[in-house]
C-alpha cells in the first residue's frame, strides 16, 4: 500500500548543534531531517553523531518523522554514524547523493543487518534517497524501485547544479527538466516526491512562488533549511477550501452507498471511482492536519472503497 | 516577618515605613483625599528663568533628606538625573530619595554618592548595576519598587511626597509650557512628569531647547511648574528611544507569536472595539504583525492600542485599525512624530494609565495584554524584576498594572532562558500575582490559567497545545536539568509594591 505519510515540510538540523536540536520537538514541521553530513564539519562528524544519539534517545514522547541524513556511504563517516545512530530509533535514513541503484542497495542491505543486531523488524528503516546529481536524475526509476524502504524520492538543487557546472536562479528553469523527471520517477513507483531546498531563508516569495510550482507539478513537500519557511510552506500545500468540501462529499457518498449496500458509488449524477477516491482522502488528510477538519478520514470506508 | 497571601515572607517595616502585606489584586479600598501641595502666585513681570542647575536647586529650597524626582522617558540616554545628584553632591546636600519613574543603566554613575550618603535611596525600581550591587550587599540604599500606576498612586496619595520634580522638557518655553515633542532630546509622551508635576511641592523645568512662549501643544502647563532653567543637552538622542523596533526573525520567538496571536484568536477577544497592549520587544511585536493581519483579514476596527507605544502601533492607527492610542511613554521614533502630528494619538498620564486608586485607569479598559518574563511558576505567578540570578536588575513597569486591569494577560517567553526552565515551582520574587496572568505561552506549549476554562477548551478544539503548566514545566526541565535553589540571606535589599501599595515580596541579599 503507498506511503500516505503527510511530508509537506522537512527541516533541516545541524547535527553538530545542542541548541538547534533541542528545539526539534517545538516546530510544527512534518519530519524533521537532522544532518551530518555537509552541515558538519570533518572535525565535529565523531562529536555530532554521538550527540545526534544522545538526543533521539531522550526525545521520546516523538511529534514528528525523524530522518538522519548520514554521509555517503563511499566515505569513512557513512557507516560510522549508521552505527551510532540507528540504535537510537531514527525513522530513516536520509541518503545523500543517491546516484546508482546499487548504493541504496548497499544501505538497505546494511539497513537489514542493523536491524537483525537491534532486534526490530526488518524494513523498520525507511530510506530518503537523495538525487542530487546529473546521475542520479538519470538513475531516478532505477533507485526509486532499489529498495522497498524507499519512502519517498528527494531532488537536490544545489549538488544537482554543481555536478551540472551552473548557477541555480531565482525562477529555477535550468531544474525544469530534473525536478520533473524525478517526479515521474517517484510517481510511477508510487512514493512521494520531496522538493529541493529554497535556500534563502529572507525571501519569502520567492520561497512561496517555487514551493507553488512543485506542488503544481506534482511535488507533495518540500525540504527546508530554517523554521521560519514552514509556515509559508504549509500555506502552500494547505487544500483549497473547495477541495476539502468536495472530497468531504465523496467520502460521504461512499459511506451512503455502503449503508444502501450498492456497489455503485455516484455524486452528483458522476460516478466516483477509484482516483477519485483517492485524491479525496489525500485532501482530507492533509486538511485533518492544516486544522480544516475535524476528524481523520474513515480509513476503512476508503480502502473497502477500493 | 509577616506572610502575605501568596506565602511570601516580607519585612514588618521597611526604610521607618509599616508595610502592608499583599492579599489579593482588588480588595484595598482608599480613603481621604488626593495630596494636596501648596499654592502659589507668581505676579505678571516675573520670571521663572534661573541659570544653572545649581541655581534651580538652590531656588527649589532642597534640603537634606528630601525627595526628588524625574522621568525616566530619555531612558538610557538621560543626564539629567546624573548631573542633578552630582550638583546635589557638591553643594553638600546628603540624605536625598529618589522617586523617579525608573533608574536606568545609565545612572550607574550615581552609585559613589549612594556609596558616600548623598543618595539615601530609592522610592522607585532600578534597572542595572544599582540592582545588582544593592543584591550583592554593597550598597546600602532601601529600594522600593512600584509600578507605574503604583507611582502614580503612591504620589497622588501622598505616601510618597516629591519635594522637588526636576522635569527634563524636550521643548520648553521660559514660561514653563512643556511637550516631548520635538528638540535634540525628543521623548514623545511626558506621561511620568505629568503627575510628578500635579503634585510636587517644587517643579522645576529642565530643557535644552527653549522656545518662544508659548509652547503647543501643551503637555504639562506654565501653571504646575515654579522654575525654568536651561541646559547644553539633556540626553544623549541615539539612547532616548530605540531607532529600530523590529520583529524578531528568531523561530523560538517567531513561534511564541504565533501561538499567542491564535490565543488571541480564540479568546473572542478580537472583535470591534478591541483594545492591546504590547511591549517594544522583538515577540511582542510579532505579536502585533500577526494581530494586525487578523484584523486586516476579519476587517476588524480596533478602539485603542496603549502603554509603551511603537511605530508598529502607528502605522495600526494611521491604517484605521485602532481609533486611538494612549500613550504614556513613546518606545520609538516613529512614535514620537506620530505623537506631535495624530490627534488619535493620546498622550496621557500615569495617573490616567494605570493607577488602582481613581475613578478608572486606562488599563482597566484594555481587552488584551502581552507582558514578558524572567520567571513564571506553576500558580502563573511572575517575575520580571530578579533575574534567575537573584539580582535585582528590572524595574516593574506596567506589568501588575496591566495583567490587573485587562480581559485577557498573555505572558509570552522562550521555554529557556541561557539555560534555566522558565517555568519554576516557586519564581524568585513575585512581580505580578497569578491571579492576574491568563495564560503562558512558550514555544513548547500553552498553559492556561484555571480562571479561564472556556478559553482553555477553545483552545484545546484549535489543536493548539495546551499543557498544564506543570506538564509544561516538566517538559522544560527534561532539557535543563533542574536548577538549584538560590541561596538568599536574610537581609532585605528592596521590597516589592504592589499596585495597590501592599508588599507582594521582598528581595533579599544573595548568598555569594
Amino acid at each position: 500500500m503507498p506511503d500516505y505519510k503527510l511530508r509537506r515540510s522537512l527541516l533541516y538540523v545541524p547535527g553538530n548543534m545542542p541548541s538547534m536540536l533541542q528545539n526539534i520537538p517545538i516546530f510544527n514541521c512534518d519530519s524533521v531531517i537532522i544532518d551530518l553530513e555537509d552541515a558538519v564539519p570533518l572535525s565535529e562528524k565523531d562529536a555530532a553523531r554521538h550527540l545526534v544519539k544522545r538526543f533521539l534517545m531522550q526525545y521520546t514522547d516523538r511529534n514528528k518523522e525523524l530522518l538522519v541524513r548520514i554521509n555517503p556511504l563511499d566515505t569513512r563517516w557513512g557507516y560510522e554514524d549508521l552505527k551510532v545512530v540507528l540504535p537510537a530509533m531514527p525513522d530513516g535514513i536520509r541518503l545523500p547523493k543517491a546516484d546508482t541503484p546499487e548504493i541504496v542497495e548497499r544501505l538497505d542491505t546494511l539497513l537489514t543487518e542493523f536491524e537483525e543486531e537491534l532486534e526490530v523488524e526488518i524494513g523498520r528503516f525507511g530510506i530518503l534517497p537523495s538525487l542530487e546529481s546529473a546521475l542520479g536524475v538519470i538513475n531516478a526509476v532505477g533507485i526509486a524501485r532499489s529498495s522497498q524502504r524507499i519512502f519517498a524520492l528527494a531532488f537536490g538543487a544545489e549538488d544537482y547544479t554543481a555536478s551540472m557546472e551552473i548557477e541555480r536562479s531565482r525562477g529555477g528553469e535550468e531544474l525544469f527538466n530534473a525536478r520533473t523527471r524525478v517526479l515521474w520517477a517517484a510517481k510511477a513507483n508510487g512514493i512521494q516526491a520531496l522538493d529541493t531546498i529554497f535556500a534563502d531563508v529572507g525571501d519569502m516569495e520567492g520561497l512561496r512562488a517555487e514551493t507553488e510550482l512543485a506542488k503544481r507539478l506534482g511535488y507533495t513537500g518540500k525540504c527546508l533549511v530554517n523554521p521560519r519557511q514552514i509556515e509559508v510552506v504549509h500555506e502552500v500545500f494547505a487544500p483549497k477550501k473547495h477541495e476539502v468540501e468536495y472530497a468531504l462529499q465523496v467520502i460521504e457518498a461512499i459511506q451512503r452507498a455502503r449503508q444502501l449496500g450498492t456497489g455503485v458509488i455516484s455524486l452528483g449524477g458522476k460516478m466516483v471511482d477509484a482516483p477519485v477516491v483517492k485524491r479525496a482522502a489525500r485532501v482530507l488528510r492533509t486538511a485533518y492536519a492544516h486544522g480544516m477538519v475535524d476528524t481523520l478520514i474513515d480509513e476503512e470506508a476508503i480502502h473497502g472503497a477500493q | 516577618m509577616a506572610l502575605n497571601s501568596l506565602g511570601r515572607e516580607i519585612p514588618e517595616s521597611y526604610a521607618g515605613r509599616k508595610l502592608v502585606p499583599y492579599g489579593d489584586p482588588y480588595s484595598i479600598t482608599p480613603s481621604g483625599s488626593v495630596a494636596a501641595r501648596r499654592l502659589r502666585r507668581v505676579n505678571p513681570g516675573a520670571s521663572k528663568l534661573l541659570s544653572s542647575l545649581r541655581e534651580a536647586i538652590e531656588a527649589s529650597g532642597l534640603k537634606d533628606g528630601m525627595t526628588i524626582a524625574t522621568h525616566h522617558s530619555l531612558r538610557n540616554g538621560d543626564f539629567l538625573l546624573n548631573r542633578l545628584v552630582a550638583e546635589i553632591a557638591d553643594m553638600g546636600i546628603r540624605g536625598i530619595w529618589i522617586a523617579s519613574s525608573s533608574v536606568h543603566p545609565v545612572h550607574a554613575e550615581i552609585i559613589p554618592h549612594i556609596k558616600s550618603g548623598v543618595v539615601a535611596g530609592f522610592h522607585c525600581g532600578v534597572n542595572g548595576l544599582i540592582g545588582e550591587m544593592a543584591s550583592r550587599g554593597e550598597l546600602s540604599c532601601p529600594i522600593v519598587v512600584r509600578t507605574h500606576g503604583g507611582r502614580a498612586r503612591a504620589i497622588m496619595e501622598g505616601s510618597v511626597q516629591v519635594d522637588v520634580a526636576f522635569i527634563a522638557a524636550p521643548c520648553c518655553d521660559e514660561y514653563g509650557n512643556m511637550n516631548g515633542y520635538s528638540g535634540p532630546s525628543a521623548c514623545g509622551s511626558l506621561g511620568y512628569a505629568q503627575t510628578d508635576a500635579l503634585h510636587a511641592a517644587c517643579v522645576v523645568a529642565v530643557t535644552d531647547n527653549l522656545v518662544p512662549f508659548p509652547v503647543v501643544p501643551v503637555s504639562i502647563p506654565q501653571t504646575l511648574v515654579d522654575y525654568v532653567v536651561t541646559v547644553d543637552r539633556l540626553g544623549d538622542p541615539a539612547k532616548i528611544v530605540s531607532t529600530t523596533t523590529r520583529i524578531t526573525t528568531d523561530p523560538v520567538g517567531l513561534q511564541i507569536a504565533s501561538f499567542a496571536s491564535q490565543v488571541i484568536e480564540a479568546s473572542g477577544l478580537l472583535k470591534d472595539g478591541f483594545s492591546f497592549q504590547t511591549g517594544s520587544g522583538g515577540i511582542s511585536l510579532a505579536v502585533s504583525d500577526k494581530v494586525r493581519n487578523a484584523m486586516r483579514r476579519g476587517n476588524i476596527k480596533g478602539s485603542f492600542g496603549c502603554g509603551g507605544i511603537t511605530g508598529y502601533f502607528v502605522e495600526m492607527l494611521e491604517e484605521g485599525l485602532f481609533g486611538a492610542l494612549m500613550d504614556v511613554q513613546c518606545f520609538d521614533q516613529e512614535a514620537v512624530k506620530s505623537i506631535a502630528k495624530n490627534r488619535a494619538h493620546q498622550e496621557i498620564g500615569a495617573d490616567m494609565y494605570a493607577n488602582p486608586f481613581n475613578a478608572g485607569a486606562v488599563v482597566n479598559r484594555l481587552d488584551c495584554v502581552i507582558l514578558g518574563a524572567t520567571e513564571v511558576d506553576t500558580s502563573f505567578n511572575v517575575n520580571v524584576n530578579t533575574e534567575s540570578n537573584g539580582y535585582l536588575l528590572h524595574n516593574t513597569g506596567g506589568h501588575s498594572d496591566t495583567a490587573a486591569g485587562a480581559k485577557l494577560s498573555i505572558i509570552v517567553a522562550p521555554s529557556i532562558r541561557g539555560r534555566l526552565p522558565i517555568v519554576r515551582d516557586r519564581v524568585t520574587t513575585v512581580t505580578t500575582p497569578g491571579e492576574t496572568i491568563g495564560v503562558v505561552v512558550t514555544e513548547r506549549g500553552i498553559a492556561v490559567n484555571d480562571r479561564h476554562p472556556e478559553l482553555k477548551e477553545e483552545l484545546i478544539r484549535r489543536k493548539l497545545p495546551v499543557k498544564e503548566i506543570g506538564e509544561l514545566q516538566r517538559e522544560i526541565c527534561r532539557v535543563t536539568g533542574t536548577p538549584q535553589p538560590l541561596q538568599f540571606e536574610d537581609q532585605v535589599v528592596a521590597v516589592i509594591e504592589y499596585r495597590d501599595g501592599s508588599i507582594i515580596d521582598a528581595v533579599r541579599r544573595v548568598k555569594e
